[in-house]
């Protein structure tokens, strides 16, 4: 155990890890390395208090996913949407911008929408993640996708996972919403076709009639 | 996005200590929404991310005689939806209401808000904040600055404050807290942002082992409000302008203001100048254009962004406007 009290040390002062080394070097080019090394967390001392230092290889997760368990070795870097999407096979969340600027990769946390791209893997462990697969039941479609699929609100589709899943919270939240509700609440959602006019009716339709 | 090791400490102390005392080896993560983009960029490569979301008392808002406390990771939305923040302060309601996007809020904390990096393309493509070419030429000055500063921009930053939510928060007089290793300091919010000199220089007031602890605001009760911006598109994207105005009038009268204009300056630029031009004064069409005049007489736009000095003059002038009428335009 390593005390790193009061800034004496420095993750770059650490003669664990000397600026970038051959190992980093081929995670970044994506090579892989012959055995893959999963490591518990390091501890160390932090103010007085051990600490757990996870990575930067691949750690132990566990996630509840769509109300199942989920479990993967992963690096700290990877994001809550390449889990998904990479791990679990998961690919509804879709991934257009990777930079929390489209919201394709919309998903619940803890039933708030959120951009699965501008997450972490391991912070989402132990919340409640929904995914759009969790919407159809039975083979039943939730009422925003029927309404999605009734108001023609889809052209290519890449951009309607993330949508759906938007709209299904923005009606959890306001059951009731005039016109410039739904305007301002979707405005964390693009679409390149320009399926917009769809969408808006495809939202009142559920509205009225009460999901 | 390169390899990091992650660690999520459970008080300051040890987030501050786990921080280390020189820049860039860790960084501090808190909602992520601007810290994992600068890395899957490679703008910023930190060896160590700190997660301080398990802090908890970093988290939530409180109210004492001093004023509304805004613990540093508070989120955007739950800001938003906060019952005192619509009551007491409803023109920063407005400013969370109409920033970034509902996902983004829900993650987006307004300690990280504060700290947010420029959106200066040149930045975010890895040219520095003071970005030069190899024989030293300024690359902002005579290339696309069409959304750079149009004041206090005579240095070499010329990149703009990206925080819609600041130009308001000075406007109502708020403070920010910081903790670090020796111990805890509190600054006017507007003090907290400076204006980079040297390539990096950071450009806030944020020591590396420092951490951004809270925002207090100053009731309000006497004080009419107003947040505006310009954006191109309605919602969803970086404005062009942006105005935050707290007047207090004796009478229908000026008695003092605070204008405080943004996306113009590489800081949050408060403007004594209209200040001035207002005090004493009643609020009608012109005395609030000559208040907005008087703000941007010294701007001194680049080769590509003079249409901004007129965006900037157009949202002063109706935020002025707004606040006068009670916060509606
Ligand atoms: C598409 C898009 C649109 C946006 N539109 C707007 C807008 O209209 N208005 C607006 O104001 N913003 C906007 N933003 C920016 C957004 O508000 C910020 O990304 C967000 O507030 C950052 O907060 P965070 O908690 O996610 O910070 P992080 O990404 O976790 O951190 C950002 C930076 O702050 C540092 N940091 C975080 N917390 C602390 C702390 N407590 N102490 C010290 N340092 C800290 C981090 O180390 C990092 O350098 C937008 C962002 C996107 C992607
Ligand atoms: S121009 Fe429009 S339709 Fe054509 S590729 Fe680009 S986005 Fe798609
Ligand atoms: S892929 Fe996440 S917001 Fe675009
Ligand atoms: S349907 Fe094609 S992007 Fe929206």
């Amino acid at each position: 155990m390593r005390d790193e009290d009061e800034n004496q040390k420095n993750p770059n002062d650490s003669p664990e890890s000397p600026g970038v080394s051959r190992r980093d070097f081929l995670k970044i080019s994506g090579i892989s390395v012959a055995v893959p090394l999963v490591a518990g967390p390091r501890v160390i001392k932090a103010a007085g208090q051990e600490v757990r230092v996870y990575g930067p290889g691949k750690v132990p997760m566990e996630f509840a996913i769509n109300g199942k368990n989920y479990k993967a070795n992963l690096e700290p870097r990877v994001t809550l949407l390449d889990a998904l999407r990479d791990e679990f096979e998961l690919t509804g969340a879709k991934r257009v911008c990777d930079r929390a600027e489209c919201g394709a990769c919309t998903v619940l946390v803890d039933n708030k929408p959120v951009y699965a791209c501008a997450m972490l893997a391991i912070e989402a462990q132990h919340k409640a993640i929904t995914t759009v697969e969790s919407l159809t039941r039975d083979g039943k479609l939730h009422p925003i996708q029927q309404a999605f699929v009734d108001n023609d609100a889809s052209q290519c589709g890449f951009c309607t996972p993330g949508f759906v899943v938007a709209c299904k919270a923005f009606l959890d939240k306001h059951p009731h919403p005039t016109p410039e509700d739904i305007r301002r609440g979707l405005s964390g959602n693009l679409c390149r076709c320009g399926t917009y006019a769809g969408i808006r009716k495809a939202i009142a339709q559920v509205a009225q009639k009460g999901a | 996005m390169r390899p990091f090791e992650y660690v999520s400490p459970n008080t300051r102390s040890q987030a501050i200590s786990l921080l280390g005392a020189s820049r860039g080896n860790a960084e501090i993560l808190a909602g992520g929404t601007d810290l994992l983009t600068l890395m899957k960029d490679d703008v910023v490569a930190p060896k160590r991310l700190i997660n301080i979301k398990g802090i908890n008392d970093l988290h939530g808002v409180s109210s004492n005689a001093q004023g509304f406390h805004i613990g540093a990771l508070t989120t955007l939305g739950d800001l938003a939806d906060d019952a005192t923040v619509r009551q007491n302060y409803p023109a920063l309601a407005e400013a969370l209401a109409e920033a970034a996007s509902p996902q983004i809020r829900n993650l987006a904390t307004l300690g990280g808000n504060l700290c947010q990096r420029p959106r200066c393309w040149y930045f975010r493509n890895g040219f520095g904040l003071l970005p030069k070419n190899e024989t030293g030429k300024e690359l902002v000055a005579e290339g696309e600055n069409r959304y750079h500063a149009i004041l206090g921009n005579e240095g070499p930053a010329k990149f703009v404050s990206p925080s819609t939510l600041v130009p308001i928060l000075v406007a109502y007089g708020a403070k920010i807290r910081l903790e670090g290793p020796k111990g805890k300091r509190e600054l006017p919010l507007e003090k907290f942002f400076v204006i980079p000199k040297n390539e990096g220089e950071r450009e806030h007031d944020l020591r590396p082992n420092e951490i951004v602890t809270e925002v207090v605001i100053p009731p309000a009760s006497d004080v009419r409000a107003a947040h505006y911006e310009i954006r191109q598109k309605e919602i969803f994207d970086w404005p062009l302008a942006v105005a935050g105005v707290a007047l207090k009038m004796r009478g229908s009268n000026v008695q003092s203001a605070r204008i405080v204009m943004g996306y113009v300056a590489p800081v949050p630029w408060p403007s004594p100048e209209a200040e001035q031009a207002l005090v004493g004064q009643p609020i009608n069409k012109d005395t609030a254009q000559r208040a907005a005049e008087a703000a941007l007489t010294n701007a001194k736009p680049l080769s590509h962004n003079a249409y901004k000095v007129q965006l900037a003059r157009v949202a002063l002038r109706r935020a002025i406007l707004k606040a006068a009428s009670g916060g509606v335009s």
